[in-house]
């Protein structure tokens, strides 16, 4: 059962693309809370140097000492970027747009040079090969689990176990950095340690989706997550979740295409974010405009209920208080009227008698609700 | 060195890279001014499905397709990114980042489809990813020179409004400019420098010839005029500068030197530059710390003179120290070249002892004179 698992490569570049994603997810929550997902544009491209020099002193090419060695590069860039910062001659934006080309060329002369025959080249940087990951495997238990499997399980379960562990904490430096501080909870450390986080991931991830894909599944899940919901522990959920999902259909769609499957991966995760972003149940952009549509018509009807209260046995009753004034007074087109007063009718606020409209008691409420507010009536 | 720039290919890479940095540091002026920095990095990697786009519509390598496709994904992604940012909560940093690694992430997807259909011809492609300045024809040159100069046309057409809309967007709007068009333009316009760097520096790192050269000139002037001229001055200078290194070195890419060249310039502007630099704020600093202690030294050996009713009262200099936590020997001695103290000998004492001169005591009196009006 479980050899039936290891031995197919489907299973395993899925899997593979579902733990990048969850934890890149679970980090990139808080990035995108906190206003500074750019950091990982950053962060993404700087490891490369980071990449380059922990091969050029240890040879190593993936492994603990690449991703310890990535960490320190991330919380490095963002060091500099503040730097940069706080000598107020450069702005944030501008210094995290500074910082990393810097690096990342750096390291990319550093190839050039020393590493002409190591398999880091450019390509790998930029887009990864996460349909090999099933190649390089090692051993355990008799089976043969990918490297690329290990190494993004070990950061899944580290981040996993950084949000959960200090979950409060990081809610309150993410929403009010300081209260946060104030208390004496350190936010500064906090986030270079989800920073440092964030960097190791990166790096375990980047032989299977490169640099810069990797940025898709830290920003764009949690963002899909953050138009469905307000509670940060589901806003978790759902990113882990849009992860997961896009990296299955990503991987069907790459094979059935027979293009990158790492690119479709993350074009999913772009598909899950329109898809909230336009089917979301609250700040969808389909529920703000049936909102704004049935606020409209409420309105309308209020309108047509001040309307008639206005002209209630008055000289021009009849004149006025018939559907056809809708169309000549209210410059109400056909549709619109009709739609106004069916809607009228139901809610109980006009009655119809031929062509006569006249207000009911509720009606008449609702007009002098809106008319003379500081007269309290109950409804 | 003459017969070397005369070789036909690095005078084709030196003239690429000018003309990048020309435009790049025009208009990334007003992208770094308008705190969109990162706009450009965005839009440098959403070029990537045009490219491809232009490639699989032309056939073939055809440097107009390619830019074309380029441009209408740059400002799709601009687009994309301002339909999120406007009609949600996302914010600007989300936007960004969105469209940036999903137009990529399409980009790749494209790009892995044209190698499968194994188009023979697709071999360049790659070089629009990193840039591959050695690949740049005459008449990809034409092409290039073509769009500065329309961009610079441009800037130059409406500058008066776009210096406004870059400064005062709000004051803009009352005056009953067209300010989401202007903006809409200045940003397109960023799409069009990404276009002309594309081939020499790539996608990835388009962005910092977008900030760089920009950041740089502003520290030499708060003027826009003169900023954007240095701006431009530094990015045509690091572009060439780049481009001549890569050409003499064996087998270096010629976008990362470009890149390290206009970095180099942000480095130095921010120590060096008159007013701004930060070399210079340090020496003004720690001539105003010394200053201020001499000051405070002089005024302690005043007071203890009045303590004791003696004018020529002698202070000792160990005391001196204790009392300012600090050695205070190199004080007391610019000050004795200033002739405001005088070193005494207060016997048996063997240790220095200093008392104030005629000079010193008038000094001191005034100092603690615009004290006491501070203090009052």
């Amino acid at each position: 059962m479980l050899a039936a698992i290891f031995d197919n490569p489907s299973v395993m570049i899925v899997l593979t693309g579902a733990l990048v994603g969850t934890a890149a997810s679970l980090v990139g929550t808080f990035l995108v809370l906190r206003g500074n997902s750019m950091l990982s544009d950053a962060i993404s491209h700087s490891i490369v140097f980071g990449i380059v020099i922990v091969w050029m002193l240890t040879r190593q090419q993936s492994g603990p000492v690449q991703i310890v060695g990535a960490a320190l590069t991330g919380v490095f860039t963002v060091f500099l970027t503040e730097l940069l910062v706080s000598t107020r001659r450069v702005k944030n934006d501008a210094a995290i747009g500074l910082v990393f080309p810097v690096l990342f060329s750096i390291g990319v002369l550093l190839l050039n040079i020393y590493a002409r025959n190591v398999h880091i080249d450019q390509h790998t940087v930029l887009l990864g090969e996460i349909g090999f990951v099933w190649l390089d495997t090692v051993d355990i238990a008799g089976y043969p689990v990918p490297q690329a499997l290990l190494s993004m399980g070990a950061m899944t379960l580290a981040n996993l176990a950084f949000v959960i562990l200090f979950f409060k904490e990081l809610k309150l430096a993410t929403f009010d950095r300081s209260l946060a501080r104030a208390l004496g909870f350190a936010p500064g450390i906090l986030s270079y340690a989800l920073l440092a986080l964030l960097s190791g991931t990166a790096v375990a991830a980047f032989d299977s989706v490169g640099a810069i894909l990797f940025i898709a599944f830290v920003i764009v899940p949690p963002s899909a997550a953050y138009l469905l919901t307000d509670r940060l522990w589901l806003m978790l959920v759902y990113g882990c979740a849009i992860s997961i999902m896009s990296s299955i259909a990503g991987y069907w769609l790459a094979v059935s295409l027979n293009v990158s499957i790492g690119g479709m991966m993350a074009v999913m995760t772009g598909i899950f974010l329109l898809a909230a972003f336009l089917a979301g149940p609250r700040y969808g952009m389909i529920a703000q405009i049936v909102r704004r549509r049935s606020r409209e018509r409420a309105n309308e009807c209020r309108t047509l209920a001040v309307h008639l209260y206005n002209h209630e046995g008055g000289p021009a009753q009849d004149e006025e208080n018939v559907a056809a004034a809708l169309h000549d007074h209210l410059h109400w087109d056909e549709t619109r009227a009709r739609h106004v007063l069916r809607q009228s009718i139901d809610q109980g606020l006009v009655v119809r008698d031929g062509d006569a409209l006249a207000l009911t008691e509720r009606g008449r409420v609702e007009a002098r609700a809106i008319l003379e507010p500081w007269r309290q009536e109950a409804v | 060195m003459l017969e070397f720039l005369s070789d036909y290919t690095i005078r084709n890479v030196a003239l690429g890279a000018a003309l990048l940095g020309l435009i790049s540091g025009v208009l990334g002026s007003f992208a770094v001014l308008r705190r969109q920095s990162l706009l450009g990095d965005t839009l440098s990697h959403a070029a990537l499905p045009g490219v491809c786009l232009g490639f699989i519509v032309a056939g073939t390598r055809d440097l107009g397709y390619i830019l074309g496709g380029a441009l209408i994904t740059g400002a799709l992604a601009a687009l994309f990114m301002l339909l999120l940012t406007r009609n949600s909560r996302l914010k600007t940093d989300a936007g960004l980042g969105i469209s940036l690694s999903v137009f990529f992430a399409l980009g790749v997807v494209l790009l892995t489809w044209i190698q499968s259909t194994g188009n023979a011809a697709q071999g360049g492609l790659d070089s629009f990813l990193f840039g591959q300045a050695a690949a740049i024809l005459r008449s990809d040159l034409w092409i290039m020179g073509g769009i500065t100069a329309a961009a610079l046309a441009v800037v130059a057409a409406f500058w008066k409004e776009f210096k406004l809309v870059t400064f005062d967007p709000v004051f803009a709007r009352t005056l009953g400019l067209p300010v989401l068009v202007l903006e809409i333009a200045l940003t397109v316009m960023i799409a069009l420098a990404v276009v002309v760097g594309l081939q020499m520096v790539g996608v990835v790192l388009m962005a910092a010839m977008v900030i760089a050269p920009a950041v740089a000139a502003r520290q030499w002037s708060s003027r826009l005029e003169v900023m954007v001229l240095l701006s431009a001055l530094i990015g045509m200078i690091s572009g060439m500068a780049g481009a001549i290194v890569s050409a003499l070195g064996r087998g270096l890419a010629t976008g990362p030197l470009i890149v390290l060249a206009a970095s180099a310039a942000v480095g130095f502007s921010l120590l060096f530059a008159p007013g701004r630099g930060i070399v210079w704020e340090m020496i003004r600093r720690a001539r105003n710390r010394r200053s201020l202690r001499s000051q405070r030294v002089l005024t302690t050996l005043y007071r203890l003179a009045a303590h004791h009713g003696d004018s020529a009262y002698p202070s000792e200099q160990g005391m001196l120290d204790t009392y300012h936590g600090i050695a205070t020997v190199s004080v007391m001695h610019r000050l004795q070249d200033r002739g405001l103290v005088q070193p005494v000998v207060h016997a048996p004492e063997p240790t220095p002892h200093w008392m104030l001169t005629p000079d010193g005591i008038a000094e001191a009196e005034r100092i603690l004179a615009t004290l006491g009006k501070r203090e009052a």
